[in-house]
């Protein structure tokens, strides 16, 4: 199981070592983040780079939303893309239908297509969380496909294989990747904070026993059926948003490329490399892999070499860092803390004094370490 | 009579659905695993056999002699390199690591046989026999005796040897299947073995009947959950009947309504069966899942 980082009541002990860095670290750190990806576009005006920045984005909110249901429930969704379809197809006929002008009008739709896909997230999560987590993964491809296949079918809705076409605003060249970008960033920072709400309050600690000890939970009075469908609803409405924010991007809705496998398996892999189940783990994971994604596909060109690379880094996370970058991070730091603390108590008081503190000090470490 | 004739090519086809499914669902019943990268597995047997065919002029069904044994030791190597290693929460991770291998496989496939759909072409692909007003193609008939033929192989090794008794024990409870002296590892590779080489004899099929090229894994796949869904996870018995049930539902209703519809309805009925029956037709009640 991935390190829970919320500090269990019985570990309050006077020699107690927090479980993630002091609260000025973590602040910090988010604020120069924030002011770093704020600037960024200013720094490299480059339209190459800006795109790509673009993608990073759309990403980020996509692994943040799918990480509040499948890393805080730990009931792994593979078939996300599903409302990374609906989100786009929403602001794509919309658009098209209301002949709305293309540019800022269409960024008022994302909420349409967050709304659109927490509507649809209600009766398939009903569905799909009848289930244990085992075939639930196996459901949630299904019913992407169900989807995928839906979108080619209905053809006087959807143009079928044709795809639809979206008006391109008529920003500049220089310009056209900067406001995507920033609506993105904005987004990012929404899901974020519902992400940060989820992790801190009693419906997600009721979600996280759900991830731990499913039966348990229920034994102790958690609603388990409501708890995760509030959770798969809040994630379907940021995957939503994200692909609301991809249609208008590149212009174009594919059944194939808006229910795309490919998708999920890069938003998985995105947050597992990061850390699933933290906050700051779909973060991480983004910001590294995604640009290394885009940079990989303008080098190479073709596809193929990517999806052996990604594959190969996947089982490599997996393999030496299975609960991913954040936590074995915030490991490391602890492990650095209790070794100095101890190195401390034994130089300041003789060895039959130090015996306790270093006892509670080694539980924590196990703890931890689970 | 064009609904009995569908309902035959149904038949016929979800013979050989059959042998992929129940590799898929063999490895579940075993080690939980979900086995991510059975598409492209499949897809790599009808490469195989393409390739054989092509540059050595060995007839598919002959090629099995070759594929199935390789893939059975790619199925052994997977295990032991990948799977065996995992320590903790080992359904979710390996099918993670499974997803991997597919992706990684199809990139190679991809590198090496050019996303271009191929075929094999032998004689006997596009000829058929009729009885009365019912046509067999040949290439179907064939198939399906195929995998009769493997598909009783696969159960007597289950249910009429040592190893099966062993690899029956280890699906119904892996600690008391050690506990009792049996080593469960060999069982696992071995599983995972049969497993993969189905999945070459299938793809050997598929290739015959299908224009192919590395990303149809994809479509394989959706439809091969699908079946072993409907037939319960980790039931060989349920996904044979859940294959031809699915490709004769399919059929039926691409004839009486639309094509494009048959695989959609493929869908639906999973659907219907998982808000009836969660569990699939032949499917064990999930007791305490972790």
């Amino acid at each position: 199981m991935t390190a829970v980082d919320v500090a269990p009541v019985g570990a309050a002990a006077p020699e107690h070592i927090p479980y993630e860095p002091p609260r000025a670290i973590r602040w910090s750190g988010t604020g120069l983040l924030l002011v770093f990806l704020a600037v960024f576009p200013l720094i490299f005006p480059n339209p190459a780079v800006t795109s790509i920045a673009v993608f990073t984005m759309i990403f980020l909110v996509a692994a943040i939303g799918w990480n509040i249901f499948s890393g805080y429930s730990g009931y792994i969704s593979i078939g996300h893309a599903a409302y990374y379809g609906i989100g786009q197809y929403t602001v794509a006929l919309v658009a098209l239908h209301t002949k709305i002008a293309a540019g800022w009008p269409t960024f008022a739709l994302l909420p349409a297509a967050g709304l659109a896909c927490a509507v649809a997230a209600v009766p398939i999560g009903f569905l799909l969380l009848r289930v244990r987590k085992h075939t639930f993964i196996i459901l949630t491809v299904a019913v992407m496909f169900i989807l995928q296949l839906l979108a080619f079918n209905f053809t006087s809705w959807t143009n079928g294989s044709g795809g639809l076409e979206l008006p391109f605003p008529t920003w500049s060249g220089d310009f056209f990747n900067e406001p995507f970008y920033y609506v993105g960033l904005a987004a990012a920072v929404v899901a974020c904070a519902v992400s940060w709400w989820v992790r801190r309050s009693k419906y997600g600690l009721g979600l996280l026993s759900i991830r731990d000890d499913e039966d348990r939970a229920r034994g102790l009075g958690i609603h388990t059926t409501r708890t995760k469908l509030i959770a798969y609803v809040l994630s379907a409405f940021f995957v939503g948003i994200a692909g609301g924010l991809y249609a208008p991007f590149v212009g174009s809705v594919y059944p194939q490329f808006g229910f795309d496998p490919n998708f999920d398996l890069a938003v998985a892999v995105l947050v597992f490399v990061g850390g699933i189940g933290t906050l700051s783990g779909p973060v991480i994971g983004a910001l590294l892999l995604i640009p290394l994604q885009q940079y990989f596909e303008l080098q190479f060109g073709s596809a193929n070499l990517f999806l052996i690379a990604y594959g190969v880094l996947f089982i490599l996370i997996l393999r030496l860092l299975p609960a991913g970058i954040a936590p074995s991070v915030t490991k490391l730091w602890r492990h650095v803390l209790v070794a100095r603390r101890r190195a401390a108590a034994a130089g300041k008081t003789g060895s039959g004094t130090a015996q306790p503190a270093t006892a509670t000090l080694h539980t924590g470490g196990d703890e931890v370490a689970q | 009579m064009l609904v009995l004739q569908a309902i035959i090519d149904g038949i016929l086809v979800g013979g050989f659905y059959a042998l992929m499914a129940g590799g898929l669902t063999l490895v579940f019943g075993v080690m939980d695993i979900v086995n991510f990268a059975q598409g492209i597995l499949v897809v790599l047997g009808a490469y195989l056999s393409y390739a054989l065919y092509s540059h050595l002029a060995i007839d598919p069904f002959l090629s099995l002699l070759i594929t199935l044994p390789g893939m059975f030791v790619i199925g052994v190597a997977v295990y032991w390199s990948l799977i065996k290693p995992i320590k903790q929460d080992r359904v979710i991770m390996s099918l993670l690591v499974m997803f991997a291998v597919g992706t990684i496989a199809e990139g190679i496939l991809d590198l090496i046989f050019t996303s271009n759909l191929v075929q094999i072409q032998t004689s006997y692909v596009n000829s058929s026999f009729s009885l009365g007003s019912l046509v067999f193609p040949d290439i179907y008939v064939y198939a399906f005796l195929m995998s009769v033929v493997l598909l009783g192989g696969v159960y007597y090794l289950l249910y009429r040897t040592r190893f099966g008794r062993s690899l029956r024990a280890s699906m119904q409870n892996p600690t008391a299947a050690r506990l009792v002296g049996i080593n469960t590892d060999w069982v696992s590779a071995f599983t995972l073995g049969i497993g993969v080489a189905l999945a070459a004899a299938g793809g050997m099929v598929f290739g015959l009947t299908n224009s192919f090229d590395a990303a149809s894994s994809y479509d394989l796949i959706s439809r091969l959950l699908a079946i072993v869904i409907f037939g319960g996870f980790g039931s060989l018995s349920g996904a044979l009947i859940a294959s031809v049930l699915m490709l004769v539902i399919q059929d039926v209703v691409a004839v009486v309504w639309s094509p494009t519809w048959g695989q959609t309805t493929f869908y639906i009925v999973l659907i219907l069966i998982l808000l009836l029956r969660p569990q699939g037709l032949l499917g064990r009640k999930a007791v305490r899942a972790q």
